[in-house]
């Protein structure tokens, strides 16, 4: 250090003298790890029924309550109650039902089919379910959906076919991806689906965009978006946000909280000091906390933010209360971080079985019918599981020709370089 | 000595940083009660407690900038990136503060970090869990890169990053962490043990940053490599059976020039090879440097042999790989110049 530092030091008062603790670094721990028992006792669910729904036209400063409450339907006894029960009729609910469980049986599929070697990777949706099947139940299929990478039940809910996803799962010579992309990443521009990144968060604020432009243009289509609560760390999260709630974009913000980030618990993204949903007050963006597991609570939450971005009332930030019941992805293996117990003491229950409880209770399903659609479902995916591995897998079969991994790069007329490259390469 | 594969040996750095130096703190994505997603930090919250390895938000930026905020205090931050594909949010933390702090304070303040983070492909990870940034890091004054290819060096490496003053990128081969991989997509998985890089000492020692290793001495050609490549240059050179001299780098920056001349001065000809994209890679610099100081006893055009110019495309890694079968062929038409 130079001597004019040295001055200025010397220069300095001494601090006055007061009684000085040594400071502590506060790391959040999840109330049980593996060799213990699960402890869901922080979580309070409030009966369903009892969140207050404000007028759509409500003023965001109006409605802090709804980001620290949880809106739910569903009660114990299968019945929908209160102001967020939806009105909607019974066909649209076992549409609901069968899109959820369409999406466990091909989940459990295709996690297989990678342990068997047929693929690299895979991640499934089980217990998340509700929260892309009711969101993509009530926005229209016009509409713009920009998902991370757990939302696959969006393609079932827009009638996307099985099999083109499978190809992508085995990267075979039908993958519309042309085999780029890791398994899961789907992209379908014809289903209004974005192409999902591996890269955590960026959709999130890329979605405002899009809904600005939709503003611009004076267009009608609203656009929705899909976040992990570990990815809410990440600014991306923040400049959506910001972004939305300064030009109130016709955008709905979704936060999954799953409770997990690979294995880091949700407190490790701050959802222990507050509830993910309280971010939206400081932003000025209404924000509700919904029961995810609740399929009737999302679909009526997704319909009340609808109405508000398609009447240029702006954004909404929505957060799933959910639970991921299974591993992050085939890469890992939960039982090394997470007590063995939690996915039977989870209080907030099965979403596929909830609903299927209210259509009995309406007298709109029933046991049979339930055991038949899951066999019909699970032929289904081994169906299309059989037309997509006569194609090809990861390993064997037809593969996209390799010369398409020189395209897409840019548009129009490859440069000398990439002329170059492909020549070297041999096409 | 213990036989350790790349990531035991990673491990033991931290260790042994850690039991030396209480201002080294540990942290990142998933890095704190289960260890990190390949492992590396396994066992230390348990040994050193949660505040000295924790759980980090996901949050690149703020991973970097919390680092560099504990680096102005005093302490040897050395974090993890849980894959160098997600390096880029933190971007500017890297470029315009932990890579100037130094110049921009007249030396008063350092930012004393070390940012470990998985790099290369060979695992089916596709475009986001396979890329190669050692170019974009060496291209910003202020930042060191290095890059291992041993158990053996990882460690010794490891330790020297923290111990260093100046901000590093410590780029870890993944397809290394559990054997030398020589490139040959069908070979079965080779462990570390036996190989004699994969004896590990279990205390303190230090390789340099900015000393390259003549891995195999040759007379033929030079061929400069650094991480998986080592493995693949290797494979090549016995396959061709033409007597290269590979030079692992070990460090890209600070850059051992004189090893790099003192070779390609003896053999005349030099291959460069890495997995990175070739266009603006950082081959494109040891080739200006080496043409520029070698140039008068050069016997053939310096060639690159590099990834393509495309994204890592999933089914496509054996096709985007630079595996020793176009290493070879290479260094084939080298000798023929
Ligand atoms: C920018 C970035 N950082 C890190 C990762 C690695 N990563 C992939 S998934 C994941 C956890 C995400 O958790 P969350 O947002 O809660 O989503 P969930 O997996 O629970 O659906 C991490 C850290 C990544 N893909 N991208
Ligand atoms: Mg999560």
């Amino acid at each position: 250090m130079s001597d004019r530092g040295k001055t200025a030091k010397a220069a300095k008062a001494e601090p006055a003298k007061r009684n000085s603790i040594p400071l502590k670094l506060r790391v959040p721990e999840p109330p049980a790890r593996p060799g213990q028992a699960a402890d869901f006792s922080h979580i309070k669910l409030p009966a369903a029924g009892v969140t207050r729904r404000p007028d759509v036209a409500s003023q965001p400063a109006e409605m802090h309550d709804l980001a620290y409450g949880l809106v739910r339907v569903l009660n114990e006894k299968g019945e929908a109650v209160g102001p967020w029960a939806p009105k909607i009729d019974a066909d649209l609910m076992r549409r609901g039902l069968r899109i959820m469980m369409m999406t466990r049986a091909y989940d459990d599929r295709m996690y297989k089919a990678q342990r068997q070697g047929k693929t690299s990777f895979y991640m499934k949706s089980t217990g998340e379910e509700a929260v892309p099947t009711a969101a993509g139940l009530a926005l229209d299929d016009t509409d713009m959906l920009f998902p991370a990478y757990r939302q696959q039940a969006l393609l079932f809910a827009r009638n996307w076919p099985m099999l083109d996803m499978m190809n992508q799962i085995y990267s075979n010579a039908h993958d519309r991806l042309k085999g780029r992309q890791l398994p899961v990443m789907y992209s379908s521009k014809e289903a209004g689906f974005f192409t999902i990144s591996g890269n955590l968060a960026t959709q999130f604020s890329q979605a405002v965009g899009w809904a600005m432009a939709s503003a611009i243009m004076g267009d009608t289509r609203i656009c929705a978006t899909w976040i992990g609560d570990g990815s809410t760390a990440e600014g991306d999260f923040h400049h959506a946000c910001t972004f939305a709630a300064v030009y109130k974009a016709p955008v709905i913000l979704n936060i999954v909280n799953n409770q997990w980030a690979i294995s880091s618990f949700q407190g490790i993204a701050g959802g222990t000091e507050a509830p993910f949903a309280a971010r939206g007050v400081g932003y000025g963006l209404p924000a509700l906390r919904v029961d995810g597991n609740d399929f009737l609570a999302v679909y009526a939450a997704t319909q009340w933010a609808i109405e508000r971005a398609r009447s240029n009332q702006g954004a909404t930030l929505i957060e799933h209360f959910t639970y991921r019941m299974e591993g992050h992805s085939t890469s890992d293996d939960p039982t090394r971080y997470r007590a063995a117990d939690e996915r039977q003491k989870w209080p907030g229950g099965d979403p596929i079985e909830r609903l299927k409880q209210h259509l009995i209770k309406l007298g709109e399903w029933d046991e049979t019918r339930h055991t038949a659609q899951q066999e019909e479902m699970e032929k289904l995916v081994k169906d299309t599981q059989r037309q997509a591995e006569a194609i090809g897998t990861l390993q064997a079969g037809q593969k996209p020709s390799p010369k398409t991994m020189f395209e897409d790069i840019y548009g129009g007329e490859p440069d000398w370089r990439m002329r170059k490259q492909r020549q070297q390469f041999g096409i | 000595m213990t036989t350790m594969n790349m990531i035991q040996a990673i491990n033991s750095a931290h260790v042994t940083l850690m039991e030396k130096d209480p201002k080294v703190v540990v942290f990142g994505e998933d890095v704190g009660y289960f260890g990190g997603v390949f492992r590396a930090t396994e066992g230390l919250q348990q040994k050193f407690g949660v505040t000295r390895c924790f759980d980090a938000p996901i949050a690149e930026a703020g991973i970097v900038a919390a680092a560099i905020g504990m680096g102005v205090y005093g302490m040897r931050p050395l974090i993890e990136i849980q894959f160098a594909d997600y390096i880029y949010p933190a971007m500017d933390q890297l470029t315009s503060e932990a890579a100037r702090i130094r110049y921009r304070s007249g030396g008063e303040f350092l930012a004393p970090i070390t940012v470990r983070t998985p790099y290369g492909g060979g695992i089916f990870g596709g475009q986001t869990h396979s890329q190669s940034p050692e170019a974009l890091f060496a291209h910003v004054v202020g930042l060191k890169v290095v890059i291992p290819s041993t158990p053996y060096d990882a460690k010794g490496l490891l330790i020297a990053s923290v111990e260093d003053d100046d901000p590093v990128i410590f780029l870890e081969p993944k397809r290394l962490y559990t054997g030398p991989f020589e490139g040959h997509s069908t070979d079965g998985v080779k462990t570390w043990a036996g190989h004699p890089a994969g004896e590990v000492p279990d205390g303190h020692y230090i390789v340099p940053l900015g000393k390259a290793n003549v891995v195999r001495e040759g007379s033929a050609m030079t061929v400069l490599c650094y991480g998986t490549m080592v493995h693949v240059c290797l494979a090549a050179a016995r396959e061709t059976g033409i007597d290269c001299e590979v030079v692992d780098l070990r460090s890209i920056t600070p850059l051992d020039v004189d090893t790099i001349l003192t070779s390609v001065n003896k053999t005349g000809r030099c291959l460069i090879v890495h997995e990175a994209t070739l266009t603006a890679g950082f081959g494109a610099e040891l080739a200006a440097i080496v043409q520029q100081e070698c140039f008068y006893n050069l016997e053939a055009p310096i060639d690159r042999v590099t990834g393509w110019d495309t994204p890592y495309p999933h089914v496509f890694e054996w096709e985007y790989f630079p595996g020793p079968a176009r290493v070879g062929a290479a260094m084939k038409k080298m000798m023929e110049a």
